[in-house]
């Protein structure tokens, strides 16, 4: 039946691929300035430091951004549903140091490990959801509440220490665990000696996320819950059980990039943390202008933190200093988001 | 004979080639209350923005006491003593002021009163105003505490304390219930008493006969009749949309069939009138009556939004409780909710908020293949029929439908609900912010529905009832108070009657 019904639709419309309108010039430029600024980039850099273009230092530029980009493809399916995360960057750190504690004190393996990590991630998402959706406390309010107490909560266990073997509790006991080798090749590990397996993560969850979101039927339910969650209700949505997929999917990358994160540096490092929330909200911000769409949008998402990573590797090449990144990801962002709207207003 | 408050004398205004106002002119005494009157479209609202300064006339002129004037801007107008109170809540002041500090708002604003204003004083100015329009609401509580209705008193108030040479009223009781209209008619007349010319925009007759010292009624953008006292309510209904209605009536329908959907006892409120009532395939229903009597409570039982108090509901031939939309949907009971931005379209940025998009949400499930990708071509293929279908004017199917107008988006808001076979469709004021033409255009493609859906229709609007209606109930106090077929001879006397039970007026 279905199969009749889906020929005779394509067979009586045939103009049904009608092309979109407005591309104009205006467009046109709004929908690829992303990618010519990047292109300028690469171009810029290349001249100045012909390092810069080799292919191991492009794979040393994705491995950089691959966590920054997994937590802002949560924080974009969290925006999409109508939502706010900001809980990402600690649960992260949380993953950081459950990974550390699990290994280092616990002596776990590699695979009770992860699972355990994915598992406090998905916890932190039916938490956010169960304020959320069930307490009714605005998202906003909500994530900051958890960031806090989860940025907190991860510091307990170790007393505010970084965790690495061989340090001392204050009973005077010692952590004789070690992080298990197959653990630390999840971030480590370079296929084919090239490409880093953190890259390999990213782009596999980037691409199923992609279709999920642009190409299954749920991914128009998430948007359409996002742009009017009452009129999404009315045509027979399940908002509620959308809205808790995306804070659990929020929760289960965060605490993938924090096994990433612990994966490379070896340690339960308590300044993990730091800088991952506004870096991956702004890959998610700047995906906005990635080809003109306004939206949070998976690939708008990676070339959004592809970007900032280029840019900052680039300038590191040519010696800016340490301190001027912050500021340089700010002027990125706030260029352009200023780029889409403008362009967009003169579209109408 | 006194100099009129105000005159405007062959004001035409054309958008395009769509004449809207056509060489119309008015006259209103001070002291005198005039009822605009005219169907959706009819032009009444062109001719209000005229008057506030919003929009400019393409020719004609505009005097005040006399003078003729250049109404460029609304704060022209304004100054010019020509003040306005629109039925929506937005423009009725400042939510998070209270009573008192929004009636004498224009005047902290103006800078009439000093800069450092003691409590007292405010408290003061306001009850003055207060007193003299009649105005009986606490002061002291904020204005987001008020009913819609005190607040357009309030909002009155604030306008009368200006001591304009006229006030228009844009359908002040559109949305209000019989007790809450008698106030403002209350209000309206402490107005006029002080010499205020007030141009009262309605298209219901109850208000006419309560307040109006004379009715315009406009159609197609010309004045075709001017009423006195004593008002000729059949003349004026005739004037008003008298043609339309007889043109439009379909013929009756034999219930041969069994109906749809059978309600007995159904009580929308604990305690209340149980509701009887069986809806059969390709009739159309419609249910009218006053904000708060039901109309829009019956539909969302219907749609499983909540349950009713008490009483069975059967679809078919099973026991019809649905637990959502979810529900409702899947077992082809459709409904397009009242406010079409609110409970059907999203901002245009949303994925799938085209106009393609938007009428494929609900049936997602239906139309995607296999691992619930989506069918693209099933999309297009529908928002194609239903461009055709309803004459919906637009760039394509992935157009904008923010940059349709009202008419055609809701066009898209009802062919969503087409694009499936339905048992039941439900249409909560489906016909809201709709120009005439597109009202046919809806209308015709209800009746050119499949005949096994059964239709309902809620509606404040008499004239959309009779236009739409096989069958209109009047609900009042969440019961069925009367039940009509247009058709039925003696219509127009009818009419009437409808009007007033509608409106729910007393005598």
């Amino acid at each position: 039946m279905s199969d009749i019904a889906r020929s005779t639709a394509s067979d009586g419309v045939p103009s049904g691929r009608a092309k979109p309108h407005g591309t104009t010039l205006g467009s046109l430029a709004g929908k690829s300035a992303i990618f010519l600024i990047l292109i300028a980039l690469l171009a810029i850099f290349a001249v100045i430091q012909p390092v810069f273009l080799r292919a191991a230092n492009l794979l040393d530029i994705l491995e950089a951004v691959s966590v920054t980009a997994l937590l802002g493809l949560g924080i974009t399916v969290s925006l999409a549903v109508g939502g706010f995360d900001l809980s990402v960057g600690s649960t992260a750190a949380m993953g950081v140091m459950t990974a550390a504690y699990a290994q280092v004190v616990w002596g776990w393996g590699a695979v009770p490990t992860v699972l355990l990590v994915l598992g406090v991630g998905i916890g932190i998402g039916l938490f956010n959801s169960l304020l959320i959706i069930v307490l009714r406390v605005p998202d906003l309010l909500a994530t900051l509440g958890t960031l806090f107490l989860v940025g907190g909560l991860q510091l307990i266990p170790s007393a505010g220490n970084s965790i690495s073997t061989g340090m001392v509790f204050a009973d005077g006991s010692e952590a004789d665990g070690v992080f298990s080798p197959t653990f630390l090749a999840l971030g480590r590990l370079r296929l084919w000696g090239l490409v880093p397996l953190p890259v390999i993560i990213l782009g596999i969850v980037a691409v199923l996320l992609w279709v999920l979101m642009e190409r299954l039927r749920w991914g128009r339910a998430i948007y359409a819950v996002g742009g009017n969650e009452r009129a999404a209700h009315l045509a027979g949505a399940p908002t509620a059980r959308l809205r808790v997929f995306a804070y659990v999917l929020s929760g289960l990358l965060s605490s993938l990039g924090g096994i990433l994160l612990a994966a490379r540096v070896g340690r339960g490092d308590i300044m993990t943390g730091g800088s991952l929330l506004q870096d991956s909200f702004a890959a998610a911000l700047i995906g906005f202008a990635v080809l003109n769409l306004r939206r949070p949008n998976i690939l708008g998402t990676v070339i959004g933190a592809v970007l900032v990573g280029v840019l900052l590797n680039g300038l590191t090449m040519l010696n800016a200093p340490y301190y001027t990144q912050d500021f340089i990801k700010g002027a990125v962002l706030v260029g352009s988001l200023a780029l889409t709207y403008r362009l967009g207003r003169d579209r109408r | 004979m006194t100099v009129a408050a105000i005159r405007a004398q062959a004001v035409s205004k054309s958008f395009g080639s769509n004449l809207v106002l056509d060489s119309v002119s008015l006259s209103i005494a001070p002291g005198e209350v005039v009822a605009l009157m005219g169907a959706n479209g009819a032009g009444k609202s062109t001719l209000v923005k005229i008057l506030a300064g919003v929009q400019p006339a393409d020719s004609g002129v505009i005097e005040i006491g006399g003078q003729a004037l250049r109404l460029a801007s609304p704060a022209q107008a304004q100054a010019a003593g020509i003040v306005s109170v629109h039925q929506s809540v937005a423009d009725a002041g400042v939510s998070a002021l209270s009573v008192a500090e929004n009636l004498v708002l224009d005047e902290i604003c103006g800078a009439r009163l000093p800069l450092f204003l003691s409590p007292r004083r405010i408290r003061r100015r306001a009850a003055e105003i207060a007193g003299k329009t009649g105005l009986s609401v606490d002061l002291s509580q904020p204005l987001a505490a008020l009913s819609l209705a005190e607040r357009q008193l309030v909002a009155i108030a604030r306008a009368f304390a200006g001591r304009p040479k006229l006030l228009i009223l844009d359908e002040p009781t559109a949305s209000l219930s019989a007790l809450e209209a008698e106030r403002l008619f209350g209000l309206v007349e402490r107005v006029k008493a002080s010499g205020i010319a007030v141009l009262f925009i309605s298209h219901k007759l109850a208000d006419l006969r309560r307040i109006a010292d004379r009715a315009i009624v406009l159609r197609h953008g010309r004045v075709q009749g001017e009423f006195t006292r004593p008002l000729d309510l059949a003349a004026a209904t005739r004037a008003m949309i008298g043609r339309q209605v007889v043109s439009t009536v379909r013929a009756q329908n034999a219930h041969t069939s069994a109906p749809s959907l059978t309600l007995s006892g159904v009580q929308l409120r604990e305690h209340g009138p149980g509701i009887n009532l069986d809806l059969f395939p390709g009739e159309i229903t419609v249910v009218t009556g006053p904000l708060g009597a039901g109309k829009s409570s019956l539909l969302e039982v219907l749609f499983g939004l909540r349950p009713p108090a008490a009483g069975r509901i059967t679809l078919g031939s099973k026991p019809w409780t649905p637990r959502g939309p979810a529900d409702a949907i899947a077992a082809g009971v459709f409904m397009a909710g009242e406010d079409r931005w609110r409970t059907s379209l999203a901002p245009h940025e949303t994925l799938g908020a085209d106009l393609a998009g938007t009428i494929a949400l609900p049936h997602l499930k239906n139309w995607s293949h296999a691992l619930g990708f989506l069918g693209f071509g099933r999309e297009l293929a529908a928002a194609q029929t239903a461009i055709r279908r309803l004459g919906i004017v637009c760039r394509g199917p992935r157009d904008r439908l923010d940059h349709l107008s009202g008419g055609n988006q809701q066009k898209v808001v009802v062919a969503r609900w087409q694009a499936r076979p339905a048992r039941l469709l439900l249409l909560d004021e489906p016909f809201q912010g709709v120009d005439l033409g597109a009202r046919h255009d809806l209308i015709a493609s209800l009746r050119a529905m499949d005949p096994s859906a059964a239709i309902l229709i809620a509606t404040s609007d008499v004239e959309e009832a009779l236009e739409a209606a096989d069958r209109i109930l009047v609900l009042r106090d969440r019961g069925i108070a009367a039940e009509y077929r247009p058709g039925q001879e003696d219509f127009l006397g009818r009419l009437t009657n409808l009007e007033t039970l509608v409106a729910g007026a007393a005598d």
